[in-house]
């Protein structure tokens, strides 16, 4: 990455604040109305005040728990059954039918459910934020499994190998770039319920945080909670691919098709994996729209649309 | 014949990698196919234990359906495939199938690739380690180990298979036009050096090819597909000999 390129990523970011600041500073009402925004200064300086309380890190802290522990499991069990339904008919007879029927539900609208179900409210927001995430991670994996050569597995079962061979060195391993396209929408979509789940019913947390500013008129406040859910959400998705791009560093690059010595290999993969990611933007902007927009029917839609993207994140690492 | 013939193929490391005795494969009225399209029948084909029989044919017409039957992947649709007069149920690791390309495992090191069937077997880290070191060394990889298989050419990537192929040891070997996809240099080069590598083995070898001229050099005998012949070739492996009469006669019958 050049420092040119970082400049522009820096400039583009810059140039976004400055215009809100000029709109919101000059009070522009021109159809769309920026009088009761309030500025970049402003929110800023309610930012430093909340960063200085405990309450602000303790939202930070539960929302964050949450879609840790929500996207965890359902990355584990998304893995699991996307795997068991592409690989066993009996699985697919069995679970095929109930995904299909489940899966367009958006997980948002479980709250309900959520409620009924589980006795605590923290354990009914982890529900909604697993719900969220496994889907994106079962389809994912299910179609990376199906599409795996199957010559890979054949030269394993001749080699002697049994089904848990297959599994642990052809299946899981092959299918993992595709899995890490799922796990990065997941993680998108858990963000967008999570906060979702927490202005509806939540305690504590950012959603829950930005809501009372909201019904209290801090739009200071509320701007303070997007802001750090857009931060959080970088940082969880980067991590997430951050994970993808060092566990799938064997995939080919799109420009080298021959051979490449190996030495140039780990020094460029070293260089790169500083290299930030477009996605947590595009995964914070669906956020600020579902915070916006109250608990708007935003869980559905990925931010992104998965496996493709991802290889190409991936092939920026591999030589 | 055959005995003598795999007794014929020494060459260096043989003492070390003296493996068991090549497994007679047989095929007694096999019909094969997929699901219930058949692809060849009436199959009657006895391979003897150490030889290499070269199986000609033209495209389509069975020859990987009848490397993946004598595997053990495919379940004949009628008939028996035997190894040493027992039935074959499924694939086993006496049974080392070569493919044609990209069967190696991208995720793992050309070393990774090679010692896999062997940490299938049981095989210690150490061992492994050792094992795969000396097959890499013996294709004449022994500098990349470390590469991952899309960095490394076709023909080098053709060569870790043949030692992940061999490492563990088969007592057969069958390869599905292994070399198909080499320029005609790298095959005679690649044509070497698994007679090569074979020596010393005593391993059964099934190869599969389209390629009358490489079935001529390599095998000990040729079995035509098409007809159900097979052939002896008289000097195997010898680049000297020249089959014109035989390759005439075999390239008439596909």
């Amino acid at each position: 990455m050049t420092a040119g390129r970082w400049a522009l990523r820096a400039a583009s970011l810059g140039a976004a604040l400055l215009l809100w600041q000029g709109l919101t500073a000059l009070d522009v009402n021109l159809w769309l109305r920026f009088e009761q925004f309030p500025t970049v200064g402003e929110v800023a300086s309610t930012f430093g005040q909340r960063a200085r309380e405990a309450a602000y890190w303790q939202d930070l802290g539960s929302s964050l728990r949450r879609i840790v522990s929500g996207f965890a499991l359902a990355a584990a069990s998304g893995v699991a059954v996307g795997t068991a339904v592409a690989r066993s008919r009996i699985a697919e007879d069995l679970l095929g039918p109930l995904l299909e029927v489940l899966r367009p539900v958006p997980a948002i609208a479980l709250v309900p459910v959520a409620i009924l179900l589980f006795p605590s409210n923290e354990q009914g927001i982890v529900f909604i934020t697993f719900t969220a995430a496994f889907f994106p991670v079962v389809v994912s994996t299910r179609h990376a499994v199906r599409a795996l050569s199957p010559v890979w597995e054949e030269a394993v079962l001749t080699m002697g190998g049994g089904r848990g061979r297959v599994l642990f060195s052809v299946v899981l391993p092959g299918a993992l770039p595709g899995v890490f396209g799922g796990l990065s929408v997941g993680i998108g979509v858990s963000w967008i319920c999570v906060i979702s789940a927490e202005m509806i019913s939540g305690e504590y947390g950012v959603g829950y945080r930005t809501w009372q500013d909201y019904t209290v008129v801090d739009y200071p406040g509320v701007f303070v909670g997007m802001v750090t859910i857009g931060a959080l959400g970088w940082l969880t998705s980067t991590a997430v691919e951050r994970a993808g791009r060092r566990l799938t560093r064997w995939l080919p690059s799109r420009d080298s098709s021959g051979p490449v010595p190996s030495s140039a290999a780990r020094g460029r993969a070293g260089l790169l994996s500083w290299r930030p990611s477009r996605e947590p933007a595009a995964a914070a902007v669906p956020a600020l729209r579902a915070a916006s927009a109250g608990a708007g029917p935003a869980g559905t839609a990925g931010p992104r649309s998965g496996a493709e993207t991802f290889a190409e994140q991936t092939r920026e690492v591999t030589p | 014949m055959s005995l003598t013939q795999a007794d014929a193929r020494t060459g260096p490391g043989a003492a070390s990698h003296a493996g068991p005795p090549g497994a007679r494969l047989a095929l007694r009225g096999v019909r094969l196919g997929h699901r219930g399209n058949t692809v060849l029948d009436g199959v009657d084909l006895t391979v003897e234990p150490g030889e290499v029989l070269a199986v000609v044919g033209p495209s389509g017409c069975g020859k990987s359906t009848l490397l993946r039957t004598l595997a053990g992947l495919l379940a004949p649709l009628d008939g028996v495939v035997e190894q040493d007069g027992v039935p074959v149920r499924g694939p086993d690791a006496d049974r080392a199938l070569v493919f044609q390309d990209d069967a190696l495992l991208p995720w793992r090191t050309v070393r990774a690739n090679v010692e896999l069937p062997l940490a299938i077997r049981g095989n210690a880290r150490a061992e492994r380690r050792r094992t795969a070191g000396q097959w890499l060394e013996r294709v004449g990889l022994a500098g990349h180990a470390r590469k991952l298989p899309h960095q490394l050419s076709g023909g080098q990537r053709q060569r870790v298979q043949l030692a992940r192929a061999l490492a563990a040891r088969p007592r057969a070997v069958l390869m599905d036009e292994p070399f198909g996809a080499l320029d005609a240099q790298t095959r005679a080069e690649m044509q070497d050096l698994l007679v090569d590598v074979l020596a010393g083995t005593g391993a059964t070898v099934v190869f599969v090819t389209h390629d009358v001229d490489e079935a001529l050099f390599l095998g000990d005998r040729v079995a035509l597909l098409g007809t159900g012949a097979v052939v002896p070739v008289p000097a195997p492996r010898d680049r000297g000999a020249t089959h014109a009469g035989l390759r005439r006669q075999i390239i008439n019958s596909l």
